[in-house]
């Protein structure tokens, strides 16, 4: 285990390290660093000075190691247009994002498992038909439609729910969230819902074909064959193969519903870091960008390093290699 | 466990004759393979169709702006879908988006396919170095949402239909050769391979006279998930401002123009493209469902 | 039910049907047998014959588009035909165990084996887990598992395939069943693992008098082990009859050409004979004997009628017209 966990650590070192010189080369080095860094009201004179303060006159290679080493400080330069650390920005509006994307997260899970083991244990029913249906609808609906017709359905005709901004922020255990106030949760609805609903979708169509490919098995047979009851069957010896994929894809999915989250949080105005980045890119706020893109490359990682660690929990076979490995 | 054997003597099937059969069974997935071929249809001859060329500006008038569904012009023509806030027909608004956004989506779908089966096929025949380092660079882009990867490029490289479908070939390349990659690693140790060696078939021969055909149905089956998935994202990035040029309106830019007029309940701006586009991704994707149930045979009883 | 005196189990005209797209596949159509306590019967066909099928029948266990559409299952009395699934349920891996013919496929490979085992028990008997635990360690010992304290913590995939069938016998003896049906248990094994899994299975029935079903394509498997054998052909019985009369003397010509594709010892050096022709498809059979058109003695009656199944001596019964009775004694 600690062998695969220092193997798994190096790998993440390693994409971080190219990651970072596709960031460092897409946004320096393709675009122009004087127009990213100097102001456009500066005159020729202070233009020359600050690209040599800079060191904008030097080699690529001993730029990007000048990037690496403030990185590695924690430094990612400065928003042009707040004009505070890039760093502290995107630190700021993480928690929203991510309070956002685990909603998003656990209403898929509860909505999505349900559907999709019931549509696969009774494949020929007509509900299963309708939840596949509406399966296919939730994964093709575009997200950014999709929530503007939640704004004019619910705020705008029934006038039930909030659809603007992140509402009033509880503290809860030292944590704030808007979960904790009631204003909060009329908030956060709509976004969340918004963002989850392509995700069940695709939990659910998941779930319903790793259970009808687990049915096939011969060890399901084997447990019914033991005189095992049905919600046993289905409940441990079906679950805890389809949990496998699950992991996975519900892992990758987080990363993909805090990128998503960028069309959720523009529509719904939710003060997150994927509304930053969308203004920074409008604005041409460079470094923000730079940061946000690090902080984005950092927290897969992490994700995709629990992931892998849950899935050597759960499913054994992975277990034994990486203890031989 | 022995099954049953159900071969059905007598009829003689070709395969594709088969496929044919056993898709048409799902009548939804029939249902969508027809409105696709309508969307096509009415994309491909949108300027023939339209009752107004929308970006003919000396055609729009604004006093026709922001009328709902069903109005009349100045000069007499219905407004099916109603007008934006420019006064364009929105019918004929969507009519030249969908030729747009299907263009974009097909157009770079074929490009990815074909960069991705190249690679992916260099992959699995080359293998040592050169196959780690594509395969390490597949991993590396399938660990990003798309989206991700497509706002970092776009907001690397700026606006352009060109640099949009670059940006849509670079997210969908890898499950291209991902899938190619592993499906021609299983099909060059089958049997007919071994015999086309020992017939001194020439390597160029065998990939793509008999490795490749045996690759084609889950190819075919990812093209049809990736088109939709393509043109969503390029609707998406539209949307968000970084997309497709005002030049070259596609359903997301029409979408986005409606976004200010509906908190005052002009719904039709927005609503009728979101529409037409949802139809689009779920016809494509009600085919490529069954597709993948029709080319499956694991799951063939 | 230790006052009945009947066979343990008796099936009566089992006809189980596969509802395809492509039509009615008869997979099982009108097999007749019993079996009583403490004997071993065995079950011979090629795949496709419906042997397997009719063990899944007798425990309720056809998959659709397949179902039993007539016949009965009269286990010690009690027709299990139509029965509510509850019942069946605990009947199975209770008082009828199964074990399957790929033991790489038959434990789930996420479960750890005490769990497997533990469930198995406590479906039928409200014991503690460690009560359960016990007759697991006991029976995987009765296997002839070595150290089987730390095995019951291992997963399948640390067990070799002889290593996980003595496993999955062991589950099918957890609790004492009266009837086991086994499925080609030896079949995916080494030949040397085969000869002691069969040594050990007839052992352990004859100690506890658990009747057996050994269902298999390989008559040298049930030459040494069954009492009596039946014989299937395209979803009907072909023979059926005392081991050794039917493996010495067959009666149907299909029994016959089976045996004479066996390699054997006595005849070496002579060529194996085949069988020639095909299985005919189970969705449309031919008006007459099944096996009419790769019969060497096939005339033209046999094509007109399904034959039935008559008993030709006694004791054995056989579905042809123009049976062996020339090499009989």
């Amino acid at each position: 285990m600690t062998v695969f966990m220092v193997r798994r650590l190096m790998q993440s070192v390693v994409v971080l390290l190219v990651m970072s010189v596709i960031v460092f080369l897409g946004v320096f080095a393709i675009g122009n660093p004087v127009d990213i860094l100097i102001s456009p009201d500066a005159d020729q004179l202070e233009r020359e000075r600050a690209i040599r303060a800079l060191g904008l006159d030097r080699p690529l290679w001993e730029q990007y190691f000048v990037f690496l080493a403030n990185a590695a400080k924690g430094d990612l330069g400065r928003s042009f247009v707040f004009n505070e650390p890039a760093l502290r920005l995107i630190f700021e509006r993480m928690p929203a994002t991510l309070e956002l994307a685990g909603t998003a997260v656990v209403l898929s899970l509860v909505v999505g498992i349900p559907l999709g083991l019931y549509a696969g244990l009774k494949p020929q029913a007509a509900t299963s038909k309708g939840i596949m249906a509406g399966s296919i609808v939730g994964f093709s609906l575009p997200t950014f439609w999709q929530g503007l017709m939640f704004i004019m359905v619910f705020a705008v005709m029934l006038g039930w729910l909030p659809s603007t901004g992140r509402g009033q922020i509880g503290t809860f255990l030292g944590i704030r969230s808007s979960l904790f106030t009631l204003d909060g949760l009329a908030h956060v609805i709509l976004p969340a819902v918004n963002l989850a609903l392509g995700n069940a979708a695709l939990i659910i169509r998941l779930t319903r074909a790793g259970v009808r490919e687990t049915l096939l098995q011969d060890y399901i047979k084997f447990a019914r064959a033991k005189g095992l009851s049905h919600r046993r069957v289905v409940g441990v010896h079906v679950l805890r193969n389809i949990l496998i994929p699950l992991v996975t894809v519900v892992g990758l999915e987080i990363a993909g519903l805090i990128a998503f989250a960028v069309v959720t949080e523009s529509i719904f105005a939710w003060p997150g870091m994927g509304k930053l980045i969308i203004d920074s890119i409008n604005q041409l706020d460079r470094p923000v960008m730079v940061a946000y893109l690090m902080m984005i490359v950092l927290l897969f990682i992490v994700i995709n390093l629990i992931v892998d660690v849950l899935y050597s929990v759960i499913d054994p076979r992975v277990r034994l290699q990486d203890v031989k490995g | 466990m022995s099954a049953p054997s159900a071969t059905a003597p007598g009829k003689i099937e070709t395969p594709f004759r088969r496929l044919v059969s056993e898709f048409v069974e799902d009548r939804l997935a029939v249902l969508g393979a027809v409105v696709l071929a309508v969307i096509l249809l009415v994309a491909l001859f949108a300027p023939l169709i339209s009752p107004q060329n929308p970006y003919d500006l000396s055609k729009l008038d604004i006093l026709d702006s922001r009328l709902p569904p069903g109005s009349k012009s100045m000069d007499g023509i219905t407004f099916w879908l109603g007008t934006d806030g420019q006064g364009r027909d929105m019918l004929s608004g969507i009519f030249y988006g969908l030729r747009t956004s299907l263009a974009v989506g097909v157009f770079s779908g074929i490009l990815a396919m074909v960069v991705g089966m190249a690679l992916g096929l260099t992959a699995a025949y080359a293998g040592g170095r050169t196959e780690t380092l594509i395969m390490r660079l597949v991993d590396l882009q399938l660990s990003f949402p798309t989206i991700l990867i497509a706002l970092i490029l776009l907001a690397v490289l700026g606006q352009g239909v060109g640099k949009i479908i670059l940006a849509l070939v670079i997210v969908q390349w890898a499950y291209y050769a991902r899938t190619i990659r592993g499906t021609a690693l299983v099909e060059r140790r089958r049997e007919y391979v071994e015999a086309a060696i020992c017939l001194g078939l020439s390597k160029p021969r065998i990939i793509f006279g008999h490795i490749l055909p045996n690759c084609m149905p889950p190819m075919i089956v990812i093209g049809t998930v990736q088109v939709a998935g393509a043109i969503a994202l390029e609707a998406t990035l539209s949307f968000l401002g970084i997309g497709l040029p005002i030049t070259e309106p596609s359903l997301g830019l029409l979408i986005a123009n409606g976004f200010e007029y509906l908190l005052s309940g002009k719904y039709w701006i927005s609503f009728f493209p979101g529409i037409a586009l949802l139809i689009t991704i779920i016809s494509i994707n009600l085919v490529g469902d069954q597709l993948r149930d029709v080319l499956n045979p694991r799951l063939k009883r | 039910m230790t006052g009945f005196a009947g066979p343990t189990l008796e099936v009566r005209d089992l006809k189980t049907h596969f509802f395809t797209r492509g039509g009615v596949v008869k997979a099982v159509d009108g097999v007749s047998f019993e079996i009583g306590k403490g004997r071993i019967l065995g079950l011979v066909g090629e795949s496709g014959s419906g042997k397997s099928i009719t063990g899944f029948s007798i425990l309720g266990l056809v998959d659709p588009p397949g179902r039993v559409v007539e016949g009965e299952i009269r286990f010690k009395g009690e027709n299990l035909v139509d029965q509510p699934e509850e019942r069946l349920r605990a009947i199975r891996g209770n008082r009828i165990a199964m074990i399957f013919q790929d033991p790489m496929m038959t434990l789930n490979p996420v479960l750890r084996i005490d769990t497997q085992m533990i469930e198995a028990v406590q479906a039928h008997h409200s014991v503690s887990a460690d009560d359960a635990r016990q007759r697991a360690r006991d029976a995987l010992g009765r296997v002839g598992i070595p150290s089987p304290d730390e095995r019951l913590k291992a997963y399948p995939h640390q067990f070799s395939g002889g290593m996980r069938q003595r496993v999955a016998i062991a589950i099918a003896l957890l609790n004492n069943p009266e009837l086991i049906i086994a499925d080609e248990p030896t079949t995916a094994l080494d030949v040397t693992i085969q000869g002691q899994i069969l040594y050990e299975v007839q052992k352990l029935c004859r100690e506890t008098g658990t009747s057996l079903i050994w269902i298999t394509h390989d008559l040298s498997v049930v030459a040494g082990l069954a009492d009596r054998i039946c014989v299937m052909y395209a979803g009907k019985l072909a023979e059926s009859g005392p081991v050794d009369d039917v493996l010495d003397r067959p009666l149907h010509p299909y029994t016959k050409g089976l045996l004479g594709s066996v390699p054997s010892r006595n005849r070496r050096g002579s060529p194996l004979a085949q069988i020639p022709g095909m299985t005919p498809s189970l969705m449309s059979l031919p008006d007459g004997c099944a096996f009419a058109d790769r019969c060497p003695r096939a005339q033209g009656d046999c094509r007109q009628a399904v034959p039935p199944m008559a008993e030709i001596l006694p004791g054995r019964l056989a579905r042809c017209i123009r049976p062996h009775l020339e090499d009989q004694a």
